[in-house]
């Protein structure tokens, strides 16, 4: 923990990119992960194979990566199961409510100059910032 | 059945560079978003290395009379910003540095099977779901004063599904 990763992070990002850009060159789509996700949640006819195949692919990479590379994805954040819970509601519910998160605000809308993109990914960075510092600060990095 | 392999495979794409780029260490996340103790500021250069591509990417793209497996692109045109927007970014924001994870993370972290990442989708899910119910609840009783709604998603044309 605390290791700086400058390279990976970087071909990651730029994987993530890519990936990104595939889906408006071949499907004219925006990758915004919890818009395709939500969608499924509140499926409309015409609408779910797409989806379903991208959160399919996701999976696909996930169980890639747990059997190559298991460290990837296996790590154990200082945070109970009721946090991790609620945390999941939390997401969900703003992830719907501001229309987009780090994929669909901070990656695809920040590369198309989108102001409310800019002022969601701005603000999420913040209280995500601030949410962090404070748990250590008080809760010792734990909850 | 294009639509639907091209979906897959940025979807596979999109993971593996979730993977490796450390955003599906959730640790490492809140190592991240925590300032006061021993900074790590990698994950800042996933989303410089994202947009870095995206960027040129798509500019070029979209100079494209069409996708191509698709009649037109759906790109989001709103431009207010609201309370939602913001409101939802702050609550996400919270949740993120709360669990560790953003979606795709989360998505892709819960095929490691016992790790925290299955419950924070199910959350995920559940909070996703009860927003849908507030949407519904709130704009029935909002309709007449409200000015049309905007769609959330990009209005998709024709038989782009398929």
């Amino acid at each position: 923990m605390g290791d700086f990763t400058p390279v990976s992070a970087l071909l990651g990002g730029a994987l993530i990119g890519l990936a990104a850009s595939a889906m408006l060159l071949f499907n004219g789509r925006i990758a915004g992960i919890s818009s395709v996700f939500g969608g499924l949640l509140k499926p409309r006819a015409g609408d779910i194979g797409w989806r379903s195949a991208f959160i399919g692919g996701l999976f696909l990479a996930g169980a890639l990566l747990a059997m190559f590379a298991p460290s990837t994805i296996a790590s154990s954040p200082d945070r109970s199961m009721a946090a991790t819970l609620a945390a999941g509601l939390i997401v969900g519910f703003g992830v719907r409510m501001g229309n987009g998160c780090t994929s669909g605000h901070g990656v695809c809308g920040l590369s198309r100059f989108s102001r409310r993109s800019l002022v969601a990914t701005v603000t999420f960075m913040a209280t995500g910032f601030i949410t962090a510092s404070l748990i250590q600060v008080f809760a010792g990095g734990a909850l | 059945m294009k639509t639907l392999l091209a979906a897959a495979f940025s979807g596979l794409l999109f993971g593996v560079g979730l993977g490796v780029s450390g955003m599906t260490q959730a640790d490492k996340v809140i190592g991240f978003l925590d300032l006061t103790d021993a900074w790590d500021p990698s994950l800042a250069l996933v989303m410089l290395g994202a947009i870095l591509v995206h960027l040129f990417a798509f500019r070029k793209i979209t100079g494209r009379p069409s996708p191509l497996f698709a009649e037109r692109f759906g790109i989001p045109t709103r431009t207010d910003i609201d309370g939602r927007l913001v409101g939802g970014a702050a609550l996400f924001g919270v949740g993120w540095a709360l669990g560790g994870y953003c979606p795709g993370p989360g998505l892709v972290s819960s095929m490691a099977g016992g790790s925290n990442a299955l419950v924070f989708v199910a959350g995920l899910s559940g909070g996703m779901l009860l927003f849908h119910l507030y949407d519904e609840a709130s704009s029935g009783a909002a309709a007449p004063s409200e000015p049309t709604p905007t769609p959330i998603e990009p209005r998709h044309v024709g038989p782009t599904g398929r």
